[in-house]
């Protein structure tokens, strides 16, 4: 959701078609990073942009599924196109609330 | 940056000598202030960039360095082959050979100023920019193929553009050794419809008129003169680029410890340049520069249908074309000795001085025009490069003025149609599909280009040759 809002605001994304991703990768952090890069390939070459995800994670394996439209440049305002999932602060982590915390910076 | 942790050699170069796992010194070319306005990453990444197998002299960091993925942005590094050296997408970066082209015009302000807003609307119709623009063709499995090889040269083939469009094109807009089947059918596919469009982010087309002329001779060695008009484009590979840049950045930092190197940060992702995967890598990462090469030629055969109904006397010549984010084997002296090297330049403009085999013959005796982008409501420089950078930085220069504010803090700070009115009332007309992107491109977001650019020129990266301030942006 928070790769969405660098580009719109995702609360104005009509959820009307979907994509399937399924992931493996030798840790979590590549396992994010790849799934955002999916996304990010998905909005590229098929002009998609979404407002809904769903994303089930195994050992190191992830199946997710993205939710969202066809962009549409005068309703949704995008500001910026994403090029890639970076290593940047990369982190799949829990914090002190034992609560799980995803984080990765895009370059744009 | 605090200033304390350098080693102060001149008024414009600091030195960090190696300690630790350095194999090589870590040198920044910039005033105090610059300094002092760089975050601590800077030190940081260029460091551990002169960690790197096979580094030759030292890393260096440019005036415009900021805080980059892996290797600063405005880094420079040099790596032999024959010593294990490394060739690194991290070095690279993601926008793969993102450059600026300047075209002249034949002319000046008053030609333009009368019909300066229909020429605005025209570029704007013209040129696709912003998120999910779309180009005018779409390729064929065996047309990516042909442009991933023959870059600009395919674009002037399919008639955009001329053969003397090429001869003022780095490489002469054909890169060599690219490998377009290493790149990925993601690559290709995310490219197959974005031929000739500028995509977004900091990528710009600027019709700018030349407010100051600092050096003379090489201003009319290049064919400029006080108030006349040029057009600069701003962009690179575009979506094919961005991946080819994501893949391999993935795949080396997995497979580097199997080439035994130790990654002080996995960005810095890289691999052994006589190696299957780096061997890989750069036959995409050429691949990639041709693609750049070739949506900047298509671009400049829109801009001439875009001036042509409104000022049809407009020339439209190429001054010349340079990339800023790019791997390229050059030969350079260390020690004394020539050296076949691979110069990483990421946020960094090559700048060949006088006489260099790799400067356009028509200005061989002045030097490599060097272009530097600046924003939409700021100057952007031509310099020329100096023989001095050869020892300095590897005949390279800075690229821009680089950012002093994230992009949240500008949408904070502006509004996009408040900023695009004020800068209409400076006559500066901004044509762009997003006014957040406007306010995330704020001029203030950047830091000042006058300072890098004299920061370079005191350094001996560069000379100033030409000041040129914005009239028309069009931004994606």
């Amino acid at each position: 959701m928070a790769l969405m809002a660098v580009v719109t605001d995702p609360a104005h994304v009509a959820l009307e078609r979907e994509v399937i991703v399924e992931r493996e990768a030798p840790d979590d952090e590549i396992l994010l990073m790849d799934w955002l890069n999916a996304l990010i390939y998905e909005m590229s070459a098929n002009q998609l942009i979404f407002g809904s995800f769903d994303v089930l994670l195994g050992d190191h394996h992830l199946q997710g599924r993205a939710r969202g439209e066809k962009v549409d440049v005068e309703r949704h305002e995008p500001a910026v196109e994403v090029k890639g999932a970076t290593f940047t602060a990369l982190s799949v982590a829990q914090n002190s609330n034992r609560d799980w915390v995803a984080q990765c910076v895009v370059d744009v | 940056m605090d200033t304390n942790s350098l080693q102060r050699v001149s008024a414009e170069e600091w030195r960090i000598e190696p300690r630790g796992k350095m194999r090589v010194p870590a040198v920044i070319y910039a005033t105090e202030e610059l300094i002092r306005q760089m975050d601590e990453k800077v030190r940081e990444q260029i460091v551990n960039v002169a960690t790197l197998p096979g580094i030759e002299k030292a890393a260096y960091a440019m005036p415009d360095a900021h805080w980059g993925y892996g290797f600063p942005i405005g880094g420079v590094a040099a790596f032999d082959a024959a010593r294990g050296g490394v060739v690194s997408a991290g070095g690279v970066g993601f926008d793969i050979s993102c450059g600026v082209r300047t075209l002249l015009t034949g002319l000046t302000a008053e030609d333009v100023e009368p019909v300066k807003r229909s020429l605005a609307d025209s570029l704007y119709r013209h040129i696709p920019a912003g998120v999910g623009s779309r180009g005018l063709l779409e390729l064929t499995d065996s047309e990516l193929d042909e442009m991933l090889s023959d870059g600009a040269r395919w674009a002037v083939s399919r008639g955009y553009g001329t053969e003397a469009d090429l001869s003022r094109t780095e490489e002469k807009g054909q890169m060599s050794g690219a490998i377009p089947d290493v790149v990925s059918g993601f690559a290709k596919n995310r490219q197959r419809r974005e031929m000739g469009t500028l995509g977004s982010g900091n990528h710009y087309l600027e019709v700018q008129r030349v407010t100051e002329v600092f050096e003379v001779s090489a201003a009319e060695a290049f064919g400029i003169r006080c108030n006349d008009i040029v057009v600069s484009i701003h962009c690179g590979s575009r979506g094919l680029g961005h991946q080819i840049g994501t893949e391999f950045l993935r795949e080396m930092a997995v497979e580097a410890k199997n080439y035994g190197i130790d990654l002080p940060d996995r960005e810095l992702a890289c691999a052994p340049i006589e190696s299957p995967l780096g061997e890989k890598y750069l036959g995409a990462m050429r691949a990639a520069i041709n693609c750049a090469f070739a949506n900047r030629q298509i671009i400049t055969h829109l801009v001439r249908q875009a001036f042509a109904p409104v000022i049809p006397k407009a020339a439209l010549t190429v001054l010349y074309d340079v990339s800023h984010n790019t791997c390229k084997v050059e030969e350079h002296q260390v020690d004394g000795h020539m050296k076949r090297l691979f110069v990483h330049r990421k946020g960094a403009t090559r700048a060949f001085g006088p006489n260099h085999p790799g400067v356009p013959e028509t200005l061989r005796s002045i030097g490599q025009p060097v272009l530097i982008g600046g924003t939409m409501g700021t100057a952007s420089y031509i310099l020329v490069g100096t023989s001095e950078s050869e020892n300095h930085s590897f005949s390279s220069s800075c690229h821009g003025a680089g950012r002093q504010m994230s992009r949240a803090q500008a949408t904070k700070r502006w509004r996009g149609r408040e900023l695009m009115d004020e800068l209409a009332e400076r006559g500066i007309l901004i044509r762009s599909p997003s006014p957040r992107g406007v306010a995330e491109e704020a001029p203030g977001a950047y830091k000042d280009v006058n300072a890098v650019v004299e920061a370079s020129e005191k350094s001996g990266l560069s000379r100033r040759v030409a000041k040129l301030e914005p009239l028309i942006c069009i931004k994606g």
